[in-house]
């Protein structure tokens, strides 16, 4: 009996994981409301190739998902610096680019970027910048500045955000540092900028996604987060603003890799050519997330028309 | 016959060995590698950096257990001497809340608790603001109720105070009642009769809501997260950071779990002993 149980017990473990030899399928992780869910249906019906399509909560997590072999994927979309990362550990296998013809529909100013420089291992899959998100009516000029995340003036009235990369970039730039120096010096020094804010009082809070209610409710004066959220909190509050500070800011890419021990990578390749070839959908609403793929894009514009088109927190 | 029954333990012998003994095991395993996966003691050796979060998660967690347990053994002894239909209503209403999702019902408190929120319009409304003003000659335009250690023990109290009622509510209604008419009869007064036999028979109940309020408590990460709003950081945000965060070390978040375990293993040790002692000399 206690046999059998152990086996009931590891057949219900193991259940989702092995298919029939002949199914094709490709296994995608990626973020939270960031595709429309109608083209993984439109794709398996295409091509016959059934789609496991899966979530993580942030790039450490999924890192943190890849590292323990808890996560069996074929593609992932992580983010720029987590690329970088990942390429160094050689846990990225090389593209084959002849089977994604529709990569060259993407813009040339998405390749061959600082984590990729040869452009062997992604396909953009959409971008978006960092900045300050601000309440007019709780402050008494506009911001320009990263100061602004810095300055006891707005003591308590400020929302941090809870992502270690994207908050010491605010005070590298703030400092007139590079935001990927290595240089541990100028690190410290921003870490010092940091906790002196955090010791003076500044910080209300260090958030992610509770910086929605807290903006749309008037709790907070000033938040760092990403532009495409900026748009969706502006929907409950006509009185926010965003700005990418004068010192500049982070502009990040997500983009689509396949995991070196990938077990399906033809069909991950079919994958990818497929969404990089999806066209911009017209209107508004969740579905223009990927409006920023298969697009040439515009020069930066200081409001990126995507929303959530960031790492998920 | 008690040789047969013991059989049907079994799933139960298996579940704890694979899905706690083993888990266990791992965390050890994992506390004491490096990341190479060596043997090391460097992961504690670092532990005395995160002394302060060690003590303001234990401090936050006992204030919690000790709000509990005066709400919590009031109301079920309270509850335990009405009639059955106040039981089954008082029952649901403790109840009732459990069956929303924990993080919703977080979420929720952050919406009253905000500078902005339910709690300080009100305030606002009644002119309580305005009236603490001129008290105190001070020039608030709301009370800080959120991102304070105080809204942190606040919800620890309201997600955890069933988990206080629930085990002294079932112990105290299955009393044997005639011990009490006895201690009456005897001559003791209402007084007497509940510290010197309600109060120590009840001991288990307390002791066991105890525990189930003081755990949970002092490992949370989301209650911290979302309404002490991560400036003041418990052991379970520090753990989460080194699995799932950007820290992302799991030999020293494993190092950290393993601490924290024993410290709670040896209060709930402690707490039992004093239990079993105070059990005994009043039997005696």
């Amino acid at each position: 009996m206690a046999l059998a149980m152990m086996m009931a017990a590891t057949m219900l473990l193991t259940g989702c994981g092995s298919g029939g030899s002949e199914e094709r399928v490709v296994n995608v992780c990626s973020w939270g409301e960031y595709i429309d869910e109608d083209l993984i249906y439109q794709f398996e019906e295409e091509t016959g190739i059934k789609v496991n399509y899966q979530t993580a909560e942030s790039n450490e997590a999924l890192y943190s998902l890849l590292k323990t072999g808890a996560g069996d994927y074929d593609v992932i979309v992580p983010s720029d610096y987590m690329i970088g990362r990942l390429i160094a550990e050689d846990m990225l296998a090389e593209l084959d680019y002849s089977n994604i013809p529709n990569f060259g529909l993407i813009d040339d100013q998405y390749k061959g970027l600082s984590y990729d420089p040869d452009n062997k291992y992604t396909v953009p899959y959409t971008w978006g910048t960092l900045g300050i998100i601000y309440n007019t009516t709780m402050v008494d000029e506009p911001i320009t500045s990263w100061d602004a995340m810095f300055d006891e003036k707005y003591a308590g009235q400020v929302l941090m955000i809870r992502n270690s990369r994207d908050a010491l970039a605010a005070a590298l730039l703030d400092l007139g540092y590079d935001i990927n120096t290595t240089d541990e010096a100028q690190i410290r020094e921003a870490y010092q900028l940091l906790s002196g804010a955090k010791n003076a009082g500044v910080y209300q809070a260090f958030v992610m996604d509770e910086v929605f209610q807290k903006m749309e409710g008037g709790n907070a004066a000033i938040a760092m987060y990403y532009a495409g959220d900026y748009l969706t909190m502006l929907e409950n509050n006509p009185d926010l603003a965003y700005v990418v500070p004068q010192e500049g800011s982070n502009w990040f890419v997500d983009a689509m890799c396949v995991l070196k021990d990938a077990q399906h990578k033809e069909e991950a390749e079919e994958w990818i050519n497929f969404i990089a070839g999806t066209d911009p959908p017209p209107g508004n609403g969740r579905r223009h997330l990927l409006a920023a793929i298969g697009w040439p894009f515009p020069p930066l514009p200081p409001k990126p028309a995507h929303r959530h088109c960031h790492p998920r927190p | 016959m008690k040789n047969k029954l013991s059989h049907f333990a079994i799933p139960y012998v298996i579940w704890m060995a694979l899905f706690v003994v083993a888990p266990i095991i791992i965390v050890v395993i994992y506390a004491f590698s490096s990341a190479s996966g060596g043997f090391t003691l460097a992961n504690f050796a670092r532990m005395g950096t995160y002394a302060v979060v060690f003590t303001r998660s234990f401090k936050l967690a006992i204030i919690a257990t000790i709000i509990c347990l005066l709400i919590g053994y009031p109301v079920s002894y309270i509850m335990s001497k009405e009639g059955p239909r106040f039981q089954r209503i008082a029952m649901v209403l403790i109840m009732l809340p459990m069956w929303m999702n924990f993080l919703l019902r977080t979420y929720s408190w952050m919406s009253i608790l905000e500078n902005n929120g339910l709690l300080n319009q009100l305030f606002q409304k009644i002119g309580l603001i305005a009236l603490y003003n001129q008290v105190f000659g001070t020039d608030l335009q709301y009370f800080r109720l959120i991102n304070t250690q105080g809204a942190v023990v606040l919800g620890m109290v309201y997600n955890y105070l069933p988990f206080m009622i629930l085990p002294i509510y079932s112990v105290i209604i299955k009393l044997d009642r005639s011990l009490i008419e006895a201690a009456h009869d005897l001559g003791a007064n209402t007084f007497n009769v509940f510290r010197r036999v309600i109060l120590p028979l009840s001991l288990p109940g307390v002791l066991s809501g105890i525990t189930m309020v003081f755990v949970p408590s002092v490992s949370t990460f989301a209650i911290s997260k979302m309404l002490g709003g991560g400036t003041e950081m418990m052991l379970g945000d520090l753990i989460e950071q080194q699995f799932l965060g950007g820290a992302y070390n799991p030999q020293l978040g494993a190092a950290i779990s393993l601490v924290m375990m024993v410290i709670v293993v040896v209060c709930m040790w402690v707490m039992n002993r004093f239990g079993e002692g105070e059990e005994q000399a009043v039997m005696m």
